[in-house]
């Protein structure tokens, strides 16, 4: 029984450790030549335009689903004129983030862990340093700045689309007048958390997201069975990562922030 | 000041080791007691031999038997347990991966599987190091992507991705990407595996016109025996009118060409095509017939 537990520390320690290995690699190539210039703009387009579709349906629904929700909770206290401040500031400072992020999980994640998991098992990562590139600069390094830069535009994207849904509901389900909902919203923006949160936890996010997706893939093997494990493990570690930064990150910022 | 005379003695050992390395016959490849195990797996367990400049290694062995693995040691893909490495004088069991693309710049590795980059077209796989890692301005390159692919008779699909190619035109694509940065050593995993006898064949001359008209070393590990005896008893000659001919070595020439047999993680052959027709040894007998 302890030799079972210890293995489990031995292993996860050693994750950790090649993680962060990967991670400064990765810093290393931002700043140092070579930079593969093609291939960050390439998966900027991959990670940004390609997952647009999918943040805005999300970002819309949320949007509709919490003015429609917070709509009934106000009436209780004869409030629901204030719901656009509730909803803009739900969306901006969790919703939006939180949402977005697990979406990206699902959509750039496994998909970066599927395909630098088959590269490495079909030896295509080999390959690369037998031609002298090295597959962190190449690989990781573009779809880490992409997932970082991303992530947050995203959001914003799903923030904005989110509270025009809440407009939506508010006005022909609520029966809130258009200015009224607007003016809330933007009484909702003052609170000076806000921005922080909204802006501070998607940098975060992407950078985990990509980063797990890039360290599990490039540590794939075991064939084709193999490069299916390591997608379902990128998700799903990056989904529990994401909201467990979530909560840690509202601690630290609210300390800051107050 | 200590620092600044090791760089200089090292400067002076890579220019001498750079004309040591110019000469014929020089020891291009070394391996001194190599051993590797995976786990409780041991794969190589005591392999030595050299590889001079302009000749050939055929590695035999049965599957399993560790030949696609010590082709990763040489370019430093894989690290040996126990053991030195040595590639054009320099010691890559001990350079780490910065250093060793150095190294890598000479050695040209035809994977096994291919490995082929399957989101670039066959044009951008062949020139992958011409393109990316190199100053050649794009015109040269395109001009030399095609040339390789015309000796691998791959032309024709130069804008194809590698998905729709057949396995045997995998491999060839391979090859020429191999080939296309001009390397000094050359690795080939079955590299005529697969193929049908006529484009095996043309492989077969491409591999002895590099070898001896380009002085390209080489080391080939393969299954196909009649290909490795072709390889090590042909050599290819340029005719007075500029025209190469592939002809029947001489014998001395034959000598260059070694077979090595692995088995167990040892070497249990080494010799000549004669010898290896010769031996009586009833397991190489065996692998054979
Ligand atoms: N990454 C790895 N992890 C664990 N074991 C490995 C790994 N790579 C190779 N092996 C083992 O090492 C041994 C030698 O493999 P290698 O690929 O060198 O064989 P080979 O001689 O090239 O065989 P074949 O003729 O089938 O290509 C095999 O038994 C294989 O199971
Ligand atoms: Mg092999």
């Amino acid at each position: 029984m302890p030799s079972f537990v210890e293995n489990w520390l031995k292993s996860a320690a050693l994750e950790v450790q090649e993680y962060v290995r990967l991670v400064v690699a990765a810093m290393r190539g931002v700043v140092s030549r070579p930079i593969y210039r093609h291939d960050i703009i390439e998966q900027l387009d991959v990670i940004g335009s390609g997952s647009l579709t999918v943040v805005l349906l999300t970002g819309l629904f949320t949007g509709m689903a919490i003015t429609a929700q917070s709509g009934l909770t106000l009436d209780q206290f004869g409030a629901r004129a204030v719901v656009g401040r509730l909803v803009g500031a739900s969306m901006i400072k969790e919703l939006g983030p939180v949402l977005t992020a697990l979406m990206l999980t699902g959509r750039i994640g496994s998909g970066i862990a599927a395909e630098l998991g088959s590269m490495m098992v079909t030896d295509q990562i080999n390959a690369l340093r037998a031609l002298g590139t090295d597959p962190i600069r190449k690989l990781v390094v573009p779809r880490m700045i992409a997932g970082f830069l991303m992530t947050p535009v995203l959001t914003v994207i799903s923030d904005f689309v989110g509270i025009t849904g809440g407009w939506i509901v508010s006005r022909f389900q609520l029966q809130v007048n258009t200015g009224l909902y607007w003016s809330s919203v933007r009484d909702g923006l003052y609170l000076q958390d806000v921005y922080g949160m909204g802006l501070v936890k998607p940098f975060v996010f992407g950078f985990i997201i990509v980063t797990v997706a890039c360290h599990v893939g490039m540590r794939t093997s075991g064939g084709t069975a193999g490069v299916g494990k390591a997608t379902t493990v990128a998700v799903v570690a990056s989904s529990v990562l994401v909201i467990a930064a979530d909560f840690f990150l509202n601690q630290i910022l609210l300390t800051l922030l107050y | 000041m200590a620092d600044g005379t090791t760089a200089e003695m090292n400067a002076v050992s890579d220019m001498i080791a750079a004309q040591v390395f110019a000469e014929p016959g020089a020891p291009v490849l070394v391996f001194d007691h190599v051993g590797l195990a995976f786990d409780e797996k041991v794969v190589l367990r005591d392999v030595s031999f050299t590889l001079l400049k302009g000749h050939t290694k055929i590695i035999l062995g049965a599957s399993g038997s560790g030949k696609s693995t010590s082709l990763k040691i040489i370019t430093g893909l894989l690290k040996a347990d126990a053991g030195v490495v040595w590639v054009n004088g320099r010691r890559v069991d001990q350079l780490t991966e910065r250093e060793m693309m150095a190294v890598r710049a000479d050695l040209g590795l035809i994977f096994q599987e291919g490995a082929l980059f399957d989101s670039l077209t066959v044009r951008e796989n062949v020139g992958y190091k011409l393109y990316e890692e190199s100053d050649m301005p794009i015109a040269d390159v395109d001009r030399r992507v095609e040339e390789v692919l015309g000796f691998v008779g791959m032309l024709d699909h130069i804008d194809k991705m590698p998905s729709a190619l057949s396995g045997g035109q995998r491999r060839r694509v391979a090859i020429a990407r191999a080939m296309a940065f001009k390397p000094r050593i050359l690795l080939y995993d079955e590299a005529t595996t697969g193929l049908d006898p006529i484009t095996a064949l043309t492989v077969n001359d491409e591999i002895i016109k590099l070898r001896d008209l380009e002085g390209v070393s080489s080391i080939i590990v393969t299954h196909q025996l009649r290909d490795a005896f072709y390889v090590a008893t042909h050599s290819a000659t340029r005719e007075p009118d500029g025209a190469v001919r592939i002809v029947r070595a001489t014998s001395e020439k034959e000598r260059e060409a070694e077979f090595v047999m692995l088995k167990e993680g040892l070497i249990v052959f080494e010799g000549d095509a004669d010898a290896l027709r010769r031996t009586t040894d009833p397991y190489i007998q065996s692998f054979l017939s």
